[in-house]
């Protein structure tokens, strides 16, 4: 079997990669739900009405899709540059500890200033925990070359103990008998609902803004330029004179105060304190969605919806014909990988021999 | 002082840090066959997952511990050939399939998991390998054969690899893809094969945990183990018998800290020695940086005739 790149891809070739990759995931998850014995048109119908077939669906799908669109555009700054920060999901916790500790710390109440003071700081707290936990393996890989995908994973696993310590520790929320959360945020930093009776918050639209602003400084700025050119060809940019160094660097800072503020609006929109549970993979589902989004700042909009939507639409078809929720993740993956070799079959022409 | 070394003197101590050992060396042998060959190979973690699930559930339903083991090679090699086909015959990035791989490989255990057992609160058990009391020399004879096998796969390995004309193809592909290709070797094909064989060997390590180490599955229970294997390949720079050793190292601080942590007094919240070996894992990968040998081809996708 080989490989041969297409001239140009056929406009029809871009409209049949999409579905087929659609169809594949259809498929492979219809045998799933044939192994758990439910009915496969049934569990579809039901899973597409839990994450959009009503306005209480819609609200949850776009509340769960408002830390995925944050983590989805650190992945997408960080792989543009091909920083292959797999780190998310720990800033994303860093970020929280450091709202939590910005505004929820000191008695309980924050710091004892106005909230248009304290909520900005919280915010920048929470972003600079995410780069500085970024900044590590960025260094190392700029420096010594030590891989960063090894490292950033890793260091999901100590922050995720780091977590654990607060909550027994100096975050201890005294009041919950035991139960492992921090201390709440200060209610007047809670980001206010967007309709009333459901639980989407204003994050959505900063997340939304900030991906906007990603895809103007992506198209528009010389900054957006190096970040391409590095990640399309690090020697040829660095001959150019784009420095290298500097951008991984400050892509390094960008994708880890994304992944932060997730966190930070996680817990000032929905959970109001931190917990370990408070992201299910939300910094994995993030790579994910900005490789189905192939790397664009407003595909990865459309993307989140996606992933929250199957997300939402999972648990509710769970608890209805008791297909296990995993479902989802398998949906999830097989979509990744569906994608990635459609995608590729619009760029080469497969021969074999 | 002393109590650290009445502990070292302590042969449970040792037993532990081989049962510890054990699917790390299994896994960083995995790891190093794919990567020699030129793929990097980021589904480990799920393949541990997948190998630890579909073990289990062969030995749950009733076959025998060994055929258990091979339901979870063959599971391994079942996504390695999945990942070789993106990776090889597509040659899309290999950083995104692993993580793909290891994402669906999750998924599907679990799924399968809780299609098998959906309203279990205490999961269910089988009868795991048991330690050969027979062998006459201490630490190993409390050991299970699956850490004898890991063990004698070192030496088998690196003879393959140096010694053997699979082995030479296997390093070939790694270093230079282009002569290879040119001295008549398939790249396709042999990095193929190693990714599937490294997989099995990711999967078998898996099944450790689960037909070995406990007695039954639970989430999350590889729990990083993957990734620390692809740290420690780098550690060992790609030699087979230097990955014993940092499977044994590493092993040695991870029975260490637990035991400090039994022993702790509350000066430390316990988190910090459950930190240990990820630190630990990090520090290695610095402290070799300088000198990492990678292999050459690795992470370039090969594409017949394309430069």
């Amino acid at each position: 079997m080989r490989l041969e790149k297409r001239g140009e891809s056929s406009a029809i070739l871009m409209l049949i990669a999409p579905v087929a990759a659609i169809a594949v995931t259809l498929v492979v998850t219809a045998l799933l739900v044939l192994w758990a014995g439910a009915p496969v048109g049934k569990t579809y119908v039901l899973l597409l009405q839990g994450g959009f077939g009503s306005v209480f669906a819609l609200s949850e799908t776009l509340t769960r899709a408002t830390p995925l669109i944050l983590t989805g555009l650190a992945a997408t700054v960080a792989f543009k540059a091909r920083l292959f920060n797999i780190g998310a999901e720990g800033q994303l916790y860093v970020g929280a500890l450091a709202a939590i500790a910005v505004g929820g710390l000191h008695g309980g109440t924050g710091l004892e200033w106005s909230p248009w003071i304290v909520f900005p700081l919280m915010m920048m707290a929470a972003a600079m925990a995410g780069a500085l936990l970024l900044l590590g393996p960025a260094l190392l890989k700029t420096r010594l070359g030590v891989d960063e995908v090894v490292t950033t994973l890793l260091l999901n696993f100590i922050v995720l103990l780091l977590v654990s310590a607060m909550l027994d520790g100096p975050m201890k929320d005294p009041t919950a008998m035991g139960w492992p959360q921090s201390v709440a945020l200060n209610g007047e930093l809670e980001l206010s609902k967007l309709i009333d009776g459901t639980r989407v918050h204003t994050g959505l639209i900063w997340a939304t803004t900030l991906a906007v602003m990603l895809w103007a400084i992506f198209k528009y700025t010389t900054v957006g330029f190096s970040i391409r050119a590095v990640g399309a060809n690090a020697r040829a940019a660095a001959f150019a004179g784009v420095p290298v160094t500097g951008t991984v660097v400050l892509v390094a800072m960008l994708s880890g105060a994304l992944a932060g503020l997730a966190g930070a609006i996680e817990v000032a929109g929905r959970t109001n304190y931190v917990t370990l549970d408070m992201s299910p993979g939300y910094g994995y589902s993030g790579i994910v969605i900005a490789m189905l989004a192939g790397l664009h700042p407003i595909g990865v909009l459309a993307a989140s919806v996606f992933v929250a939507g199957v997300l939402v639409g999972a648990d509710s078809m769970s608890r209805a014909i008791g297909v296990p929720t995993y479902i989802a993740d398998v949906i999830v993956a097989t979509s990744l990988l569906s994608v990635l070799v459609a995608t590729l079959l619009t760029q080469y022409r497969v021969r074999l021999k | 002082m002393t109590d650290i070394l009445d502990l070292l003197s302590n042969v449970s101590f040792w037993i532990a840090v081989l049962r510890i050992a054990t699917p790390l060396i299994l896994g960083t042998l995995g790891v190093l066959l794919c990567e020699r060959a030129g793929v990097l190979n980021l589904g480990i973690e799920g393949i541990m997952v997948a190998g630890a699930f579909a073990g289990w559930l062969a030995v749950y339903a009733g076959a025998p511990l060994w055929m258990g083991v091979c339901v979870a090679a063959l599971t391994g090699a079942a996504f390695g050939l999945l990942h070789a086909w993106l990776t090889v015959g597509l040659a899309l990035s290999q950083h995104v399939s692993g993580l793909g791989i290891t994402m669906l490989a999750t998924a599907l255990s679990y799924y399968g998991y809780r299609v098998s057992f959906p309203k279990v609160s205490t999961p269910p058990t089988i009868t795991p390998f048991a330690p050969m009391d027979w062998l006459p020399i201490p630490v190993l004879d409390a050991q299970t054969s699956l850490t004898l096998l890991a063990l004698v796969l070192v030496p088998v390995i690196s003879y393959l690899l140096y010694r053997t004309p699979v082995g030479l193809a296997v390093r070939m592909v790694g270093e230079n893809p282009q002569a290879a290709e040119g001295q008549g070797v398939s790249v396709a094909w042999v990095r193929t094969g190693a990714i599937v064989a490294g997989s099995a060997l990711m999967g078998v390590a898996g099944s450790f945990l689960t037909l070995s180490a406990f007695n039954a599955f639970f989430f999350n229970m590889v729990n990083g183990r993957g990734w620390i294997c692809v740290a420690l390949v780098v550690f060992a720079a790609w030699r087979p018998g230097k990955a014993l050793l940092g499977a044994l190292l590493f092993a040695f601080f991870d029975a260490l800290q637990l035991r400090l942590q039994q022993a702790g007094d509350a000066a430390l919240p316990y988190q910090v020695y459950l930190m240990l070996p990820y630190v630990l894992s990090i520090l290695a990968l610095v402290l070799v940086a300088r000198k990492a040998a990678y292999p050459q081809a690795l992470m370039k996708p090969y594409r017949k005739g394309e430069r």
